[in-house]
């Protein structure tokens, strides 16, 4: 729960302040709101966190975050896991 | 510091450790605290301690929100679980953590509907999909998850949804800083601020720290490198007489926080007067609950809570490993009664609690490491559970 992950945004949701983004293969709706005003679009990063994306981050920042969390072992698993089976939209 | 070998350099490492060792003053012990548990993390998984030298102490401090939340939540939590027609919702790592009788998970056991979600967004869904049953979630976290909580009832209350309410346990950062600085027996040098909080509150609120207290800190990430280089940035700090707030994760972390998360949190959440945290007591001004105006989503008003206090398990050592003052395997109970399966202390259970990220990455080889001196972190690399060269 306190893992942040970084996230590459796929899509924006034309009508309301939802993304769907990539996160190591797992595709998941997110919610954008935080960064109104962040002119996301898809190919950017997002660190998100508990199902809301908290900051905008480059693409190395997010790949060298990735790395790291991976290495957690069961801590990242048990994150992925629980964002496979969210159900935002 | 922008490429991911640059992260997980071994040579810069060294070279950072050497630069280091320069800054400290020959017979002067530094202490400083990690204040978040992903900090915790990454110190007992890379083995970064064994980097520094041996008069630096990295002692971890309250950063783990499943750590601090008292029994007597939990025990409450579990009484509004076992109310008719109510769903409970929360995050996994809530679900082991023991209050005065059992944990989410024996409740469930029991009979009680208590969910698993990732999101409290999730946690609306599921009231929106189950009309006739009442949902709660079970808010817990600092500043980094309650403007999830936050926007999550402001959804709710925008949808008219009348079935969802929030049991509100989410925590703040600076009390308990402050309380740890307050607190006689322990002498701290710095601290390491919280990366994830700080995309939140920003830098500017931690300069009662640096200005009435006198102690550097900096915002640090949680690469092995970004806390070698926060260390360096708090050694530099102390010899040049300097005490002042810096940002080492300006990459992620705005010096201003977040100004939309501040504001979803102040409109539906107030300080409380006051707050039990798990091994710290009574902290004013430690904590969040709902305002008035949404009282119809939280769980608190809706439903009756005994509100009982609860004291910490006798063999339970939580408290001092959470201010710092002891070290996880000082504990009498640590990785003997209390294991990461069978946790008698809330430090144990997340893995972001010190007791367990030692007990998962430290505890196998902390004999060798005695044997063979500190240093020489290549030897060791890739040993089972054990202190690893911080290499990709």
């Amino acid at each position: 729960m306190c893992l942040a992950i970084p996230g590459e945004i796929v899509e924006i949701m034309p009508d309301r302040p939802v993304a769907k983004v990539d996160v190591t293969g797992v595709r998941r709706a997110v919610n954008i709101a935080l960064l109104d005003g962040e002119r996301l679009a898809a190919g950017d990063w997002v660190l998100i966190h508990v199902g809301f994306a908290m900051s905008k981050i480059d693409e190395d920042e997010a790949r060298a975050t990735l790395a790291l969390l991976e290495g957690l072992g069961e801590a990242y698993d048990d994150e992925i896991d629980a964002l496979r089976e969210s159900r935002i939209d | 510091m922008r490429f991911v070998d640059e992260y997980r350099d071994a040579e810069r490492a060294r070279a950072l450790a050497a630069s280091i060792t320069a800054l400290c003053e020959p017979g002067r012990h530094y202490k400083f605290m990690e204040v978040c548990g992903g900090h915790t993390h990454t110190i007992y998984k890379h083995g970064l301690e064994d980097y520094l030298p041996e008069g630096i102490s990295l002692v971890h401090g309250p950063g783990c929100p499943v750590c601090v939340i008292p029994m007597g939540r939990v025990d409450d939590a579990i009484h509004i679980a076992s109310q008719p027609d109510v769903i409970m919702t929360s995050f996994g790592d809530m679900m082991r953590v023991p209050g005065g009788r059992g944990s989410f998970l024996d409740a469930k056991a029991a009979g009680a509907d208590i969910r698993m979600v990732y999101s409290p967004l999730d946690a609306l869904k599921i009231a929106e999909r189950n009309p006739s049953r009442r949902v709660v979630f079970m808010g817990i976290g600092f500043e980094t998850t309650a403007p999830s909580t936050a926007m999550t009832v402001l959804r709710a209350a925008a949808a008219g949804t009348r079935n969802f309410s929030v049991f509100c346990n989410h925590v703040t950062i600076l009390p308990a800083i402050k309380a740890i600085l307050d607190s006689p027996d322990l002498r701290l040098d710095g601290f390491l601020g919280p990366g994830h909080v700080s995309t939140v509150i920003g830098c500017g609120p931690y300069s009662f720290i640096t200005g009435d207290y006198g102690k550097p800190l900096v915002v640090a990430g949680f690469e092995p490198l970004d806390i070698l280089q926060s260390v360096h940035m708090l050694l530099a700090q102390l010899a040049e007489g300097r005490s002042e707030v810096e940002n080492q994760y300006g990459r992620v972390v705005p010096w201003d926080g977040n100004p939309r998360a501040l504001e979803a949190i102040s409109k539906v959440m107030e300080p409380r007067p006051y707050f039990e945290w798990r091994g710290l007591g009574f902290i004013s001004h430690s904590a969040l609950r709902m305002k008035e105006e949404y009282a119809a989503f939280d769980a608190e008003r809706v439903f009756d809570i005994p509100g009982g206090r609860v004291a910490d398990p006798k063999a339970c050592q939580c408290g001092e490993v959470l201010k710092g003052v002891l070290r996880p395997w000082e504990c009498k109970v640590f990785g003997t009664a209390c294991t990461p399966e069978t946790p008698i202390g809330t430090c144990m259970v997340s893995s972001e609690g010190a007791c367990a990220a030692y007990y998962n990455f430290g505890r196998f080889t902390r004999e060798r490491i005695s044997e063979v001196g500190r240093g020489g972190g290549a030897d060791r690399a890739g040993e089972p559970g054990g202190v690893r060269e911080p290499v990709r």
